[in-house]
């Protein structure tokens, strides 16, 4: 089975509370309409679009954070589109997440010994002080940075325990959701070139949500474009950026300022 | 940079030494013993009457007997040994008012800001409703029915007083449980009562201490007001409270009847309300 995951014609629902009259049910948006499609073992996925096509919600979905309403999520075979929370939580080691933001992901009140611990303790890890000093390690962090809390860390550092967090838990896939899009340029760079690093020497298979395509050439080789809750092309990322199949794919390529010397500004 | 200076020594920078945690805990704790050792500790016979000795000044002004050092009251009873016995009362009510008041409060408001749903629901009406009463006819009331006497009393603040917990835990378990920590914690596996207790709990523990002291002055003052109409415990006990309506009467013959308790009434209300924002400062790992 080279699939890690295989979803099929997802779909995804909410109820929209701000439409919700004052008696009776809300009505439901349509976030996710239908996507279908695999992420292989080992790969690097790449999931672009504009802000509020679907993108998070994808994601939680994959990491069922959101149960989906329709299709189906396949994560190595089995399926756990509707798997009741109990049953899941020996699969959740396996697919882990690093989120946007790093101050409102780690607990402020807990040391970043504590926040890496605690998932290794619930899954009945051993030698857990040894996997937190390597998992610091791993992402880069002195190892004396474990006594400290989240409010003693600069941006990236914080972004750094989350990946930390993750990584510990030695999973299979980990979804990545805008973790770059908060920090510095130069602190971009360094979480961007810790994760190319980690997937390499780790084996991951990730998904990288971003709408910064530039980040999305450099790291991913497949790309999947969404656009209102539909994939309008997903390709090897190489393909995509020489040429463009959708014209929604084309509008966002256009969006960003790739370096283009042949650029004349009128 | 501030960032920049703070990835050596945000961590070593000493906390201030917190002078109001001090004073109050001092006073608090100086109190405690009192109460406790009441009995050794006081001069005289707290109830002990001798009415040629009555409305005696305290020690530094002309006519004060030696022995008798914060005077006496128009009975002839010592007024220092009579806060020191009413200071068991005070110190009972607040302690065990306030913490039970807390546990029940907080709890409610825990599950109902972290569960919401139909948990929510029921134990917001029930705050809905509790709000509508005037607290001090309720607690008046409530003394009438159960009769005077200190559990009387307990059991008044508690049951007003739950809803002032329930309402600020709630809010704020809310906010916390919006933040993306809980959802790591159930990435990471974590079941619904692990994740309230481990992440959403300390993150409303500061508050919840803020809370529980500031309801331990407040339990102080209520018991002082139900005594002073005479709805506490025996009016024969010594009681903060009772000293102060016993010395209204008499204020402009004999102000330090009702000074004194006063004083160490207001003393201990505001220590409390201190001790609280000072535990916070010390103890709280965020700084605010
Ligand atoms: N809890 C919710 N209730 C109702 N609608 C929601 C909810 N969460 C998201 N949505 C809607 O679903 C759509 C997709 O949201 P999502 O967060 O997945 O977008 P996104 O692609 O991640 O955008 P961004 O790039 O801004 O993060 C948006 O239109 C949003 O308004
Ligand atoms: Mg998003």
């Amino acid at each position: 089975m080279a699939d890690l995951y295989s979803i099929e014609a997802l779909r995804l629902s909410l109820a929209d509370m701000t439409a919700k009259p004052l008696f009776g049910a809300a009505p439901h948006i349509e976030i996710l309409r239908g996507l279908s499609f695999t992420i292989p073992r080992g790969a690097v996925v790449g999931i672009v679009g504009g802000s509020g096509s679907g993108k998070s919600t994808l994601g939680r979905a994959l990491v069922r954070l959101l149960e989906p309403s329709g299709g189906a999520i396949r994560f190595d075979g089995t399926d756990i589109t509707h798997l009741p929370e109990a049953a899941l939580r020996p699969l959740r080691r396996r697919f882990q997440m690093i989120f946007q933001d790093p101050m409102s992901s780690l607990n402020p009140r807990h040391r970043v010994a504590t926040i890496i611990a605690e998932p290794l303790r619930l899954h009945g890890f051993d030698a857990i002080p040894d996997r937190v000093a390597r998992a610091l390690d791993h992402v880069g962090l002195p190892a004396h940075f474990a006594s400290r809390y989240p409010h003693e860390l600069s941006g990236g550092q914080r972004q750094r325990v989350g990946i930390a967090r993750a990584i510990a838990l030695e999973p299979d896939f980990i979804l990545a959701d805008e973790i770059v899009s908060g920090l510095d340029v130069s602190s971009q760079a360094q979480v961007l070139n810790l994760l190319e690093r980690l997937v390499g020497d780790l084996g991951l298979t990730l998904a990288f949500i971003s709408h910064d395509l530039s980040v999305i050439r450099r790291l991913c080789q497949r790309t999947i474009v969404l656009h209102r809750g539909e994939i309008v092309e997903d390709r090897p990322t190489a393909d995509l950026f020489a040429d463009p199949q959708a014209a929604y794919t084309r509008e966002l390529l256009e969006a960003i300022p790739l370096p283009d010397p042949a650029q004349v500004w009128t | 940079m501030a960032e920049a200076k703070a990835i050596d020594g945000r961590s070593l920078v000493r906390r201030r030494a917190g002078l109001r945690l001090w004073l109050s805990a001092s006073w608090l704790g100086l109190l405690c013993l009192v109460a406790l050792f009441a009995p050794w500790i006081a001069p005289k016979d707290p109830l002990a009457q001798d009415l040629f000795l009555g409305r005696l000044p305290p020690f530094w002004m002309p006519g004060a007997e030696p022995g008798y050092l914060l005077g006496t009251d128009s009975l002839g009873r010592d007024v220092l040994s009579r806060i020191v016995h009413g200071a068991r009362v005070a110190l009972a009510v607040a302690l065990i008012a306030g913490t039970i008041t807390c546990l029940i409060g907080a709890t409610l408001g825990l599950l109902a800001g972290f569960l919401r749903g139909w948990v929510d629901m029921i134990i917001s009406r029930m705050i809905d409703i509790w709000m509508a009463f005037p607290p001090v006819l309720f607690s008046i009331l409530l003394i009438a029915v159960l009769g005077p006497g200190l559990v009387s009393i307990i059991i008044a603040i508690v049951v007003i007083d739950w809803t002032r917990f329930a309402r600020v835990v709630r809010a704020e378990a809310m906010a916390q449980g919006a933040m993306d920590y809980v959802a790591s914690a159930r990435v990471a596996g974590r079941g619904r009562p692990g994740t309230m207790v481990r992440e959403i709990l300390p993150n409303v523990l500061p508050t919840i201490v803020v809370l529980l002291t500031l309801e331990m002055g407040i339990a102080v003052i209520v018991e002082a007001i139900l005594s002073f109409v005479n709805l506490s415990i025996s009016t024969d006990d010594p009681t903060w409270g009772g000293m102060i309506s016993e010395g209204r009467t008499s204020v402009h013959q004999a102000w330090w009847v009702l000074v004194f308790p006063l004083v160490t009434l207001f003393l201990t209300v505001l220590a409390f309300s201190q001790l609280g924002e000072g535990l916070k400062d010390r103890f709280d790992p965020v700084l605010r």
